[in-house]
């Protein structure tokens, strides 16, 4: 069944954007991560306007988080105070963001910027990952891991404004979370990613947060974020499409359950290490096209009139 | 929403009032339909476009989308990878082109002639907005010719005129799923001895009707609502979700 999408102006077919919202949401509840680094290619891919792939993605981010905090907020796993405090960052970045990416799809550079970004955070962080789930994977035959300190001292905990955040037992300056934040924001209006991936790990050792908070504190913040991103991006741009947003997120919430399912019977290096290189594989991809030599040197973009 | 579509309707119906033959009588045309309605369902159409001509000859047809500006950008390879870099603009560039005729044009017209009359791809309109010289204009010029046909807008080769008989004759345009929205017009052409000697005008809408066209609307006019009714109905289905799941 073909379905006309109004924004992204192209005919789909409804069960193959089901699927595909369907594949990505498993991906990402057997991963735990939110999905936009694999949904924001694969929409591109299939010939949605990268625009408007990043901006439907933001939209549908918002129902991925809302539902994914529900889940931790019931075991108790979310430090509002601390999420708030990274939204606040959250919003000034989103915001930049939004106006950056307006300025670069007019510059005719927008396209360029999001597959080097993509390249950039996913094939070092993804790098980073596959390295210590690796050792990990060697450490955890060798036999247990010794306990370090609850975290290390660094200059990082020098910086003023120092705020207490009880529920994780934390007292650090606000300026870490805002700043973690911000970045978080930036990337939701640039590449249309929630950025768990890039937020957990930072939360992990840059604010020495439990583990356990950081799932549902860093959806909680990417709820806020993404939702500023997804009306900021549809009053400027105009580029949210509802009715892609709602398939991918009806696939995307199916496909999740099923995930988070599967995810019993995977081992958490074992599940470090696919992620690694799943997410290793989508910036490796993009980093050839930028280098191959394009079919058409030339592109074109419809800068005035119907499109 | 619904008032501006139908000044759209309006107009459709106001230039079919005034159209009239360029030269009485030597040709008659008409299309199966004067609208294209974009709906939720819309996955591309044909147009059947038949006629009659009282004089022996030929006949071209040219399907005219609505004018845009286009920006044409070239891509260098810049530390290894490939970067916009020329940019070219032009304007007055149709969005949609199609020609068909019932025997090859260049058999049919000299290039002046059908340079004036803008039939064949060669010799579609389109302004470059810069003083650049000829050679990179004709590169521009036929790298957004080669987009536009990649896209399925722009013809790639010159459509069939299927005579039917000596006098009546129909051909068939396709639109694919992504045809700009807009007024078009078609005209037909009647050729003898290398010279246009009769032509017609007919007006053809492509216009989105019903749901998507109330969503594209919506979202065009009222971005900031739009965005915000889409963040709630996300939210909503999220809540949704999380609580029928919450036993799993």
């Amino acid at each position: 069944m073909q379905i006309y999408l109004p924004i992204a102006e192209m005919s789909v077919n409804v069960f193959w954007v089901l699927g595909l919202g369907a594949m990505v949401g498993f991906l990402s509840g057997l991963f735990g991560v939110g999905g936009g680094f694999l949904m924001t290619p694969l929409l591109i891919f299939i010939g949605v306007p990268p625009a408007v792939a990043v901006g439907t993605q933001a939209n549908q981010l918002v129902g991925a988080g809302v539902s994914g905090v529900m889940y931790h907020w019931r075991k108790r796993n979310v430090d509002v105070k601390l999420g708030l405090v990274m939204q606040a960052g959250g919003i000034v970045g989103t915001v930049l963001g939004v106006l950056l990416f307006g300025m670069l799809q007019r510059l005719g550079h927008i396209d360029l910027v999001i597959s080097l970004s993509y390249v950039i955070f996913l094939g070092g962080i993804s790098g980073l990952m596959l390295m210590e789930s690796v050792r990990a994977l060697f450490r955890g035959r060798r036999k247990g891991a010794t306990r370090g300190k609850l975290h290390h001292h660094t200059w990082l905990h020098g910086l003023p404004f120092k705020m207490r955040f009880p529920r994780s037992r934390l007292y650090i300056s606000v300026l870490l979370p805002v700043g973690i934040g911000f970045i978080g924001g930036v990337l939701v209006a640039i590449m249309g990613i929630g950025g768990g991936f890039l937020l957990v790990p930072a939360m992990i050792y840059i604010l020495g947060m439990p583990t356990t908070l950081v799932a549902g504190t860093s959806l909680l913040q990417i709820i806020l974020t993404t939702a500023v991103a997804a009306v900021l991006q549809a009053a400027t741009n105009h580029t949210v499409d509802i009715l892609l947003a709602m398939m991918l997120l009806i696939g995307g919430v199916l496909g999740a359950q099923l995930g988070s399912r599967a995810s019993g019977y995977l081992k958490g290096e074992q599940a470090r290490a696919l992620l690694a290189l799943t997410v290793l594989g989508v910036a490796v991809k993009l980093a050839v096209d930028l280098v191959l030599t394009p079919d058409d040197l030339y592109s074109i973009t419809t800068t005035a009139g119907p499109k | 929403m619904r008032a501006r579509r139908w000044g759209g309707a309006m107009a459709v119906l106001a230039l079919l009032a005034i159209w009239t033959p360029a030269r009485a009588q030597t040709l008659v045309a008409d299309l199966s339909s004067h609208l294209i309605a974009i709906t939720t369902g819309f996955t591309g159409t044909d147009v059947v476009l038949f006629g009659a001509i009282d004089q022996p000859g030929d006949v071209a047809v040219v399907i005219e989308g609505p004018e845009t500006s286009q920006t044409v950008r070239r891509k260098d390879r810049m530390a290894g990878i490939w970067i916009n870099n020329e940019t070219l603009k032009f304007s007055h560039v149709p969005g949609f082109y199609g020609v068909a005729s019932n025997k090859p044009l260049d058999a049919l017209l000299p290039p002046a002639v059908a340079q004036r009359h803008e039939i064949g791809l060669d010799h579609v309109r389109m302004l470059p907005r810069a003083d650049v010289d000829a050679a990179t204009v004709a590169e521009f010029r036929a790298a957004l010719i080669r987009n536009k046909q990649r896209e399925g807008l722009y013809g790639t080769e010159v459509g069939e005129v299927v005579f039917l008989g000596q006098r009546l004759f129909r051909t068939s345009i396709s639109f694919p799923a992504n045809v700009p929205i807009g007024l078009y017009t078609v005209s037909v052409y009647l050729i003898r001895d290398q010279d246009v000697v009769g032509a017609q005008t007919t007006p053809l809408a492509v216009s989105k009707i019903g749901f998507s066209a109330d969503i594209f609307d919506f979202a065009q006019h009222n971005g900031l609502v739009y965005g915000l009714l889409g963040v709630l109905l996300a939210m909503g289905a999220g809540w949704l979700a999380g609580s029928v799941f919450r036993k799993g």
